[in-house]
């Protein structure tokens, strides 16, 4: 049974809403105590996040370092998100999922070729957001700073024996995760377009993303 | 046995790279027995092409590594095949340790005083010799470690096995890129020895017979097949 726990915040006094299309990527920068919220409007859809230190992109989301800081790979209430200098960039406040993925990254358009089939190239990956999404933000960001994302809504299993796999999907329409910033950040979220599995039930759909100001703003 | 090109010691907590060339592999040995090597992977001649910790997963199934696996970049390539092993776990998803573990759990020591014992940690050892390279923070992905075994729960809880790696095992990795290889023996970040430990490893560097058609890593997923195909044609 996974733990879920509910948000108090009003939905009506965010200071950022918008609904991200499937396939689409986002990016924009948020501050320390603003509370980042990701629902996912239809239900058994993937987020891939990835989180840089507004002052030092260098310093970014480390799947690594999250789940040794944790002793536990799945995240949800509590799970402080680290960066690879160690830092807690953020943590998350409500959860009404109980565990996401820290281990399965991002679909690109390589990985499917390996994955399902060589003709594959053609579809349209998460890496694909993300690259485009760096490059326009600029600062010199590039392929080179993307790292093991976190995946909001995928369920993966690892068995004790080591087996790893993407379950289907399982949440229903609305569930929601909730994250504090813990420092002042980029963040990068690409809406999975993925159709080769059933981490989307082979039809991604839209996530709603808000945004409250927290106390330094 | 095939041939040996040069054998040496990484010792214990230090660093060590090296462009594993496409038809040499890389045999390293525990000689004490609990070595612990963490391990980056990069495409030489395009180092933005590196190691994938979750397409490496995700293509193989499986959440570590053992005889028969691969090392997927991000490209969709096979940077290094796992062609022996008398290990049967290595770990993928535990990382590296740094300064700060280091000193909350062994203590503070300065080179004043210890000299080269002074205690080390990985994730520095591994910036210093990226920056060799040319490379930097960014370039530091998920990383993995020979001859450790951790293992996850139902409920995701992640435990370090002690023991997994008897004296005089060994593991060997083939070259199927030019593969900027990078190796730290500090120990592994959730070792819980209370003391400052690590140990150093044998290694040698030793002519590959080249993956054929009937080659174990190559048919041990269909995954895999593709990723050959991908690999050998980035050389045609």
């Amino acid at each position: 049974m996974r733990n879920t726990t509910e948000s108090m915040l009003d939905p009506g006094a965010a200071a950022y809403r918008c609904v991200l299309p499937a396939g689409e990527p986002w990016i924009r920068e948020i501050r320390q105590d603003d509370v980042l919220r990701i629902v996912d409007l239809e239900g058994n859809q993937t987020a891939d996040a990835l989180f840089y230190n507004s002052h030092d992109y260098r310093d970014s989301y480390s799947a690594q370092d999250t789940i040794r800081a944790q002793r536990n790979i799945y995240p949800t209430t509590g799970t402080r998100l680290m960066s690879a200098e160690n830092h807690v960039l953020l943590t998350v406040v409500a959860d009404t999922c109980g565990q996401h993925d820290t281990l399965g990254g991002a679909c690109a358009t390589e990985s499917n070729m390996v994955r399902y089939a060589l003709d594959k190239r053609h579809m349209h990956a998460c890496r694909q957001n993300f690259l485009k999404a760096l490059m326009d933000w600029g600062h010199g960001m590039s392929k080179r700073d993307i790292a093991s994302n976190i995946s909001f809504f995928r369920n993966v299993a690892v068995t004790p024996e080591g087996g790893f796999s993407l379950e289907e999907a399982i949440y229903a329409p609305g569930k929601y995760v909730e994250l504090r910033a813990e420092m002042d950040l980029l963040v990068l979220i690409s809406n999975c377009p993925q159709l080769n599995n059933s981490c989307n039930e082979h039809n991604p759909t839209p996530i709603e993303i808000l945004i409250w100001n927290g106390r330094s703003n | 046995m095939r041939s040996v090109l040069w054998e040496e010691t990484i010792e214990p907590g230090s660093t060590w790279s090296h462009v594993l060339k496409r038809g040499t592999s890389l045999r390293m040995t525990d000689m004490q027995g609990g070595a612990n090597v963490g391990a980056l992977f990069y495409n030489f001649e395009c180092p933005a092409e590196r190691y994938n910790m979750s397409d490496t997963l995700k293509a193989q199934h499986l959440a570590y590594l053992k005889k028969g696996v691969v090392l997927y970049s991000d490209m969709g390539r096979i940077l290094c095949s796992i062609i022996d092993d008398s290990v049967g776990w290595h770990d993928a998803l535990g990382g590296c340790n740094d300064a700060a573990l280091v000193r909350e759990k062994y203590g503070e020591t300065r080179y004043q005083e210890s000299r080269n014992q002074c205690f080390k940690n990985a994730k520095d050892g591994f910036l210093v010799e990226l920056a060799k390279w040319g490379l930097g923070p960014r370039d530091l992905t998920a990383n993995v470690n020979f001859f450790s075994r951790v293992t996850v729960s139902e409920e995701g809880c992640m435990m370090f096995h002690p023991g997994n790696s008897m004296p005089r095992s060994s593991v060997e990795l083939r070259a199927e890129m030019n593969v900027l290889t990078i190796l730290n023996t500090c120990q592994h970040p959730l070792d819980p020895n209370p003391r400052y430990d690590p140990k150093g490893v044998r290694i040698s560097i030793r002519k590959a017979t080249p993956p054929g058609a009937e080659d174990p890593c190559r048919l041990g997923h269909p995954e895999n097949v593709r990723g050959f195909t991908l690999t050998d044609r980035y050389f045609l």
